[in-house]
C-alpha cells in the first residue's frame, strides 16, 4: 500500500521546477520582471489607496489625542484653578461672617444693656412719680380726714357744751389737740 | 517527475525573456488578495477604528515598530510603505501556495506560492539591496557609501564586499527555502493520502500538523524578511553604524 501511495506521489507531485537552475535558461528574466513590476506597482496602488488614507487617518488622530491631552491638561489646570480660587472666596466669606456675626453680637449685647438701662430708668421712674403720687394723696387724704375730724369734733363739742361758741375758736383748739393726739400716735 | 513550469519565452531581438506563467499569474493572484485586503480594510476610515481597520492599523503600527528597532523614525519613516506592502505581500504570497498546491495542467504545474520561486524571492532580495544602496547614497553621498566598505578597519574590506552579495543571496535564499520545503513536504504528503485509503489515513494527522506548520512558518518568513530588509536598509542609511 505504502508504496503504491508513493508511486502516486510520483504521478501527482513535481517540484523539480523549484530547483535553481533547473530550467532550460539560464535565468528566467521574464519572472525577474514580472516580480519587480508587479511588486512596484502593487506597492504604489496601496499607497494611493490604502497606507497613504490609512497613514493620514492615524496621523489626524495622534494629532487629535495629543490636542485633547493638551486640552484636558488645561481644563485641569484652569479647575484647580477655580478651586483655588472658591477656596479662597470661601474662606473670605467665612472671616466675614464670623466678622458680621461678632459685630452683630457684640451689637446685641450694647443693645441689650441700653435697653435694660432704659427700662430700669423707665421703672425707677415710675416708682418715684408714684411715690411721689401716693404721698401726696396720702397727705391729701391725712387733710382731709383731719378736716373731716375737726368739724366732727367741732359738732360733738358744741353738742355736749350746748353752748355755742365761736367756730373759729374752737376749731383751733381742737386742730391743736388732733395735732397732738397724732403726734403721740 | 517530468512536471514542467508553463514558461512562455519573448525575444526581444536577441534577448530571450522567458516568463514563468505560473509565477506570474500567482504574483498577480497574491498582489489581488493584498490589495483587495488593504482596499476594503480603508474604506470607511474613523478615528475611532473598527473591524479591518483595526487589523491594518495593527499591522502599520507593527512594521512601524520593526523600522523604529532598526534607525530612528525620522529616516525609517519613508521606509514604512516598503515594509507594510513586502510583510503582506509575502504573507500572502506565502499562505497562496498551502491550499491548492500541486495543481497540474497538461503536464504543467500552475499553482504554487509565488515565494517558492527562487528567482522571485531572489528579486526581492535584491531589489532591496538596491534600494539600501540607493538610499544610503542618496542620504550621504558616495563618499560616505565607500567609506563604510573600510570602517571600522580597512582590511575588512574584502568582508564588507562579500557580505554585500551573501546578505542579499541569504535574504532571498532563506525564503525560497522555507517555502519550497514546506510546499516539497505538503505535495509529498498530499501524495500520500492520494494513493490509497491506508494512506490518506496515514496522511491526515501529519497532513494537519504540516500545514499548520506552514502557516506560521508562512507568517514568521514574511515577518524576518520585512525585519532584514529594514536591518539591511539602517545599515546604509544610518549614519553611526
Amino acid at each position: 500500500m505504502d508504496s503504491e501511495a508513493l508511486e502516486g506521489s510520483e504521478t501527482i507531485v513535481n517540484f523539480e521546477y523549484l530547483v535553481l537552475g533547473s530550467s532550460s535558461e539560464l535565468i528566467n528574466l521574464g519572472d525577474i520582471i514580472a516580480t519587480l513590476v508587479i511588486f512596484t506597482i502593487l506597492m504604489l496602488l496601496l499607497k494611493k489607496f490604502a497606507w497613504g488614507p490609512l497613514m493620514g487617518i492615524m496621523q489626524q488622530r495622534e494629532e487629535l489625542v495629543a490636542s485633547e491631552i493638551e486640552a484636558a491638561e488645561n481644563a485641569r489646570k484652569e479647575a484647580a484653578k477655580a478651586l483655588e480660587e472658591q477656596k479662597a472666596l470661601l474662606k473670605e466669606a467665612r472671616t466675614e461672617a464670623s466678622k458680621i456675626i461678632e459685630s452683630a453680637k457684640k451689637q446685641a449685647e450694647a443693645q441689650r444693656e441700653e435697653i435694660v438701662e432704659a427700662a430700669r430708668q423707665e421703672a425707677s421712674r415710675l416708682k418715684e412719680s408714684a411715690v411721689r403720687e401716693i404721698e401726696t394723696e396720702k397727705e391729701k387724704a391725712i387733710a382731709a380726714l383731719r378736716e373731716e375730724v375737726v368739724s366732727l369734733s367741732v359738732l360733738a363739742a358744741s353738742k355736749v357744751l350746748e353752748k355755742e361758741i365761736s367756730e373759729e375758736d374752737n376749731s383751733a383748739l381742737i386742730k391743736e389737740t388732733i395735732a397732738k393726739a397724732g403726734e403721740a400716735e | 517527475m517530468d512536471h514542467g513550469a508553463p514558461e512562455v519565452t519573448l525575444h526581444v531581438g536577441s534577448l530571450p525573456i522567458t516568463f514563468n506563467l505560473a509565477t506570474v499569474l500567482t504574483l498577480l493572484v497574491s498582489a489581488t488578495i493584498v490589495f483587495i485586503i488593504a482596499f476594503i480594510s480603508t474604506r470607511n476610515l474613523q478615528l475611532k477604528p473598527t473591524g479591518m481597520q483595526n487589523f491594518m492599523e495593527w499591522v502599520m503600527d507593527f512594521v512601524k515598530g520593526i523600522i523604529k528597532s532598526n534607525m530612528d523614525w525620522k529616516t525609517g519613516g519613508r521606509f514604512h510603505v516598503l515594509g507594510i506592502t513586502l510583510i503582506m505581500f509575502i504573507a500572502v504570497a506565502n499562505m497562496l501556495g498551502l491550499p491548492f498546491s500541486g495543481i497540474v495542467i497538461h503536464g504543467d504545474l500552475w499553482w504554487k506560492s509565488p515565494t517558492a520561486d527562487p528567482v522571485v524571492t531572489l528579486t526581492l532580495a535584491s531589489m532591496v539591496t538596491v534600494l539600501a544602496t540607493f538610499y544610503g547614497i542618496k542620504l550621504h553621498g558616495v563618499g560616505h557609501y565607500f567609506k563604510t566598505f573600510v570602517q571600522p578597519k580597512s582590511f575588512l574590506l574584502p568582508l564588507k564586499i562579500i557580505e554585500e552579495f551573501a546578505n542579499t543571496l541569504t535574504l532571498g535564499l532563506r525564503l525560497y527555502g522555507n517555502i519550497y520545503a514546506g510546499e516539497i513536504l505538503l505535495g509529498l504528503l498530499a501524495g500520500m493520502a492520494g494513493g490509497g485509503f491506508l494512506g490518506f489515513l496515514g496522511a491526515i494527522i501529519p497532513t494537519m500538523a504540516w500545514l499548520g506548520f506552514s502557516i506560521f512558518v508562512g507568517f514568521i518568513q514574511a515577518f524576518v524578511f520585512t525585519m532584514l530588509t529594514m536591518v539591511y536598509l539602517s545599515h546604509k542609511v544610518s549614519k553611526d553604524h
